[in-house]
């Protein structure tokens, strides 16, 4: 019997030459991470379970994004504990403010994963770096405490859904609507224990960054990982980033799958994912009339350099609608600059909008731009459930770049083509 | 092994959002994260919940995000034991690598109601009603999990 992508990876990271769907397994790791929340309950197991080093200084990594730059005492704290950890361990990839970005835009900027690599995060989105056609999933911290110490965790195999991307993108439709389509199809639980698998004669019409996004998103599918086949678009992206030996992996054709789904990306319209699950998906024949109260244009999902390109295109000599408050959040210190550089700042600037830092802020509702009652927010980030940006009973709509940066103009929700 | 305890019950895709909104996230102390324990779905929780208290819910448990603070603050609050149809993954991991127990069960998802006095045994699998007088056969770990849960977590199996 065939193996997967994933499955490969997994094999060969266990150091067997096989392995089945549903088996358990020790698998060595290549990259563990950890954020300024999920790291310093890593950090107290740690040190209550009495270990004294690390597996790896250079494959332990740690970013402080969720409250920094420290929203309060209590986070303050928080990132003093990874620091004073990372400082003690001499971890080599801690990332503070001033040179860090939210984790998942960040790692793959910095070349920190590459093809083939087997990662854990004790971040959800942790899937995101499945776009390098890397096996990477997302654990809590007290495996994150585990793999730091041994440099190994345990994963049960998972069987995989498969989706075989054909066509291109048309004009204003995103990577976004097609995750967001993708979730409307099969549910919230839809890939559950699962790896879902892209692959395809589309792909090529898909960039990174559009791969990053959708790999991104497979957790809110319930998948265990996203994982993009490796192509010259992925060699393309890490020749100038990754300087060490990788593997490229590429499923078997007898692999097994559990389902198999064709996704004509030309097909694909503008979407938004209603409150408060991401499978709420319509497309705008399906959208009543939802007047708003702020945009949220970054996160891990879209706040990379092409996103807020998306976004400056359609805020381009406009102005946000009164009313409506616009953040856009660059996702690291180098989209920061690049955006400053193309002047794409300036334009939001001048449309109304506030520019921040890099934080993840307002996409846990954490700080930066919380919703007081009753308010509705059309974000670009990944998650609308009750109480996520906020108040329990305010609402988030999920949408690509252009969506949120429309619906900026409109102050309702909109797609591009109301505005340009 | 045994628990016992009064149902709290719940429906579909409880996230961890609700669990545990990061609003409060900006502490690592359990005891003090478990007084916010389902604050946004059912308020009166944490005054509710009585030490060896079970909570059921439906499909796909815990969705969302991999933050421990979760199962631990539910395990803080004093839930002796989690059942639902199925369980979000991270969620799932993260419940056994910190010693709460989960079993998945579809009749005692349907069949259990708020406020039910219910009994499991987490050798057999089996989990009693009785309140209602049924049992639900739920599904019993495989070895390599029941020894993490024994152990009270993944750290301790280690050693
Ligand atoms: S941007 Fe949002 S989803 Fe991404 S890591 Fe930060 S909090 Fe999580």
């Amino acid at each position: 019997m065939g193996m997967t992508m994933t499955q490969k990876i997994l094999a060969a990271h266990a150091g067997l030459d096989e392995v089945k769907a549903g088996q358990l397994i020790m698998a060595d790791l290549d990259l563990v991470l950890g954020n300024d929340v999920t790291s310093p309950v890593a950090i107290n197991e740690f040190n209550k379970a009495g270990f004294t080093d690390i597996f790896d200084k250079n494959k332990v990594t740690m970013v402080m994004d969720h409250f920094a730059p420290n929203k309060d005492i209590k986070s303050a704290t928080q990132c003093k504990t990874c620091r004073d950890f990372a400082s003690k361990y001499d971890i080599k990839n801690y990332f503070d403010v001033g040179d860090m970005g939210i984790e998942h835009a960040l790692l793959p900027e910095k070349g920190l994963v590459a093809p083939g690599d087997c990662v854990i995060g004790a971040d959800s989105h942790t899937c995101t770096y499945g776009a390098l056609g890397a096996f990477s999933t997302g654990i809590g911290s007290t495996d994150m405490c585990a793999g730091m110490a041994k440099g190994k965790t345990w994963f049960k195999v998972p069987a995989a859904i498969k989706f075989n991307i054909v066509g291109k993108l048309p004009e204003y439709s995103a990577a976004k609507d097609v995750i967001l389509h993708i979730i409307g199809m099969i549910g919230v639980d839809g890939a559950l224990y699962k790896s879902m698998e892209f692959s395809g004669e589309g792909l090529k019409n898909l960039t990174m960054e559009d791969r990053l996004c959708m790999a991104n998103m497979a957790i809110e599918a319930g998948a265990k990982n996203g994982i993009f086949a490796v192509d010259e678009v992925t060699l393309d992206y890490i020749k100038d980033k990754v300087n060490r030996e990788y593997h490229i992996y590429e499923a078997d054709d007898d692999a097994e799958y559990e389902a198999e789904y064709t996704i004509d990306l030309s097909k694909i319209k503008p979407t938004v994912a209603f409150p408060h699950l991401p499978e709420n998906a319509r497309t705008f024949d399906d959208i009543p009339e939802v007047k708003i109260d702020q945009v949220v244009i970054g996160s891990c999902t879209n706040g990379r350099i092409e996103d807020l390109r998306c976004a400056a295109k359609v805020l381009k000599d406009k102005k946000v609608a009164k009313g409506v408050r616009c953040i856009v959040i660059p996702a690291t210190q180098k989209v920061y600059m690049q955006a400053m550089k193309e002047g794409l700042l300036e334009i939001f600037i001048n449309a109304g909008c506030a520019v921040s830092t890099p934080t993840c802020g307002p996409c846990l509702g954490g700080h930066m731009g919380i919703l007081a009652k009753g308010e509705k927010a059309v974000a670009t980030t990944n998650r609308n459930f009750v109480g996520r940006m906020g108040h329990p009973e305010s609402e988030v709509y999920l949408a690509s770049p252009y969506v949120a940066a429309a619906s900026a103009v409109t102050g309702k929700i909109s797609q591009p083509s109301e505005v340009m | 092994m045994k628990a016992c305890g009064k149902v709290h019950k719940y429906g579909d895709n409880v996230d961890t959002d609700v669990i545990i909104p990061a609003r409060y996230l900006n502490t690592p102390n359990m005891e003090e994260l478990a007084q916010h324990c389902m604050e946004d779905i059912d308020a009166d929780f944490a005054k509710n919940v009585q030490k060896g208290d079970i909570m059921v819910a439906k499909s796909n448990f815990g969705c969302g995000s991999s933050r421990e603070h979760a199962p631990a603050a539910i395990k803080a609050s004093g839930i002796s034991c989690v059942i639902a149809k199925t369980f979000a993954r991270i969620f799932y991991r993260n419940a056994i690598n910190i010693g709460l127990p989960i079993i998945e069960c579809d009749e005692a998802a349907e069949r259990i109601e708020n406020g039910d006095e219910v009994e499991i045994d987490f050798d057999s699998g089996l989990i009693t009603n009785k309140t209602k007088d049924e049992t639900y056969q739920g599904q019993s770990f495989p070895e390599f999990l029941i020894n993490i849960i024994n152990s009270n977590g993944l750290l301790n199996s280690l050693k």
